[in-house]
């Protein structure tokens, strides 16, 4: 079947097969930084956006994207090394494979509640799995962004 | 793996319905539950040109299309003043804000799944299916039937000036539910919901001499108890992998008894609020 997505900004229209999955698309199309962590839509690693909403790649097939617009981590570059240099500040990365997900999200969040609690952030962030940091770096540096933000200098403001 | 042979964006329902009576064809809600089966599927319904997903409201009732996702429901005010918030409680542990863009409530109901948090929070309100073929039935009738290949189209939840609490208790944070409770006091009856018992959520009445008790705020402490352990016995709860039918029947009696406090305490909070005089009383 044939579909059209606008893949980081550039339309990309062809053939596929009907069950191919959103994430193998996008890393047919040197979109490396989506990863698959779990396959059983559990672990947030393989988020994207579709039409500006994060959703999990592994679980929705790329025919669903007909038409839309989808965006990864590479074409939010400004954006993710904006806010990862909060998350490697705070030593919050260890083995680091979390961590597009968990930008992906964040950033996700920091488009739809300007100024999150810790409860939202928490809440918001509950799809993201990490195994070996308990989160509380992320968190650090979760409020550490929002305050520079706060002073007006990220570029992440829609 | 999931694999798929065709992939059919209908133009009309009736497109829909007529590929669906093959056994090798599927309707796609958002695909997170079939994704976990490997099945063959010849044809995969999409219904997504459809305009069904949107929850419109009138002075009566939502009408919810099949494909709105659990985060619309979640994020709708509506919804969340007229079930005072448990729909937003019951899906807010269920994954993630990226699962929930994607799974639909038409597969959720459709799929009547045991653990269901979204079932058992729909049950305790007063909900209705719309389904292609069938017409409008009850959602508690739908729960208790087989499932067939018909679509289901829409959901209905009236307007029914009542007060509800949603309570449930999981091992993880974002895990299955262990136990999932709803409690309803509604204009035209209350009921308990107990949904993950493991199977499929059963709704039990509760009789209208408690009702009025509950709703002038008018029971004692014993009281409550009481009527939680005699709801809690009609529950029958089965063993999984999560936890032991004992243990279940032991988390119903609190969670009941829990959910049964709080509305108490709402009643007692908003004294003067007339259940037979319908207009919006779910304040919170
Ligand atoms: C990892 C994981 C964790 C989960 N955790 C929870 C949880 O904690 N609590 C909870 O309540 N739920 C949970 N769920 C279930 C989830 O919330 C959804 O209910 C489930 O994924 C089904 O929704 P869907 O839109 O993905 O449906 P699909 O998987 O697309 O469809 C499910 C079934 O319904 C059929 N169907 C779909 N739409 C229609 C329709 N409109 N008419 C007729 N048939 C239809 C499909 O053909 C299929 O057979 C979990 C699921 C997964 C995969
Ligand atoms: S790979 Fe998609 S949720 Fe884990
Ligand atoms: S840093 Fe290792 S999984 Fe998160």
């Amino acid at each position: 079947m044939q579909i059209s997505i606008q893949l980081n900004g550039k339309k990309i229209t062809e053939e596929i097969r009907p069950d191919l999955l959103l994430i193998d698309w996008v890393r047919q199309h040197g979109c490396y930084s989506v990863k698959c962590g779990c396959e059983t839509s559990n672990c947030g690693l393989c988020t994207v956006f579709l039409d500006e909403k994060p959703v999990l790649s592994c679980s929705i097939l790329a025919a669903r994207a007909d038409g839309r617009k989808v965006d990864t981590l590479e074409g939010l570059k400004e954006e993710a090394e904006e806010f990862g240099a909060f998350i490697a500040d705070q030593g919050a990365e260890q083995c680091g494979f979390c961590n597009p997900g968990m930008i992906m999200n964040a950033i996700a969040l920091f488009r739809e509640i300007a100024d999150p609690t810790d409860d939202e952030i928490k809440e918001y962030l509950a799809g993201n799995l990490c195994r070996c940091s308990g989160y509380e770096g992320q968190l650090r540096g979760i409020r550490a962004f929002i305050e520079y933000r706060k002073k007006g200098g990220a570029v992440c403001d829609k | 793996m999931l694999k798929i042979r065709e992939y059919v964006k209908v133009k009309t329902l009736e497109e829909a319905y007529e590929l669906n009576q093959k056994r090798s064809n599927r309707i796609l809600g958002g695909m997170l539950w079939m994704k976990m089966s490997d099945a063959q599927i010849q044809t995969a319904i999409d219904l997504s040109g459809l305009g069904l997903d949107q929850i419109e409201e009138n002075e009566e009732e939502f009408s919810i299309g099949c494909m709105v996702t659990l985060r619309q429901l979640e994020e709708h005010e509506g919804l969340a003043k007229w079930s005072s918030g448990i729909i937003r409680e019951s899906v807010k542990d269920i994954v993630g804000v990226q699962f929930r863009n994607l799974a639909t409530i038409g597969g959720s109901l459709f799929g009547r799944f045991g653990f269901s948090d979204v079932l058992t929070a729909f049950l305790a309100l007063d909900t209705y299916v719309e389904l292609f073929k069938g017409g409008l039935v009850t959602l508690k009738e739908f729960a208790e039937r087989e499932r067939d290949n018909d679509i289901l189209v829409r959901v209905i939840v009236k307007k029914t000036p009542g007060r509800q609490v949603y309570l449930t208790h999981r091992n993880t944070k974002t895990d299955f539910p262990v136990l999932a409770v709803a409690i309803a006091a509604e204009r035209d009856g209350a009921r308990v919901v107990v949904g993950a018992r493991p199977l499929r959520a059963m709704c039990v009445n509760v009789d209208d001499a408690w009702k009025e008790k509950l709703e002038h705020a008018d029971c004692t402490p014993e009281e409550l108890r009481e009527l939680a352990g005699e709801l809690a016995e009609q529950v029958p709860t089965g063993s999984n992998m999560r936890a032991s039918a004992a243990y279940r029947k032991h988390l119903a009696n609190v969670l009941i008894r829990r959910g049964l406090f709080e509305l108490h305490d709402r009643f007692a909070a908003d004294t003067g609020v007339d259940m037979d005089k319908g207009g919006q009383q779910n304040a919170d």
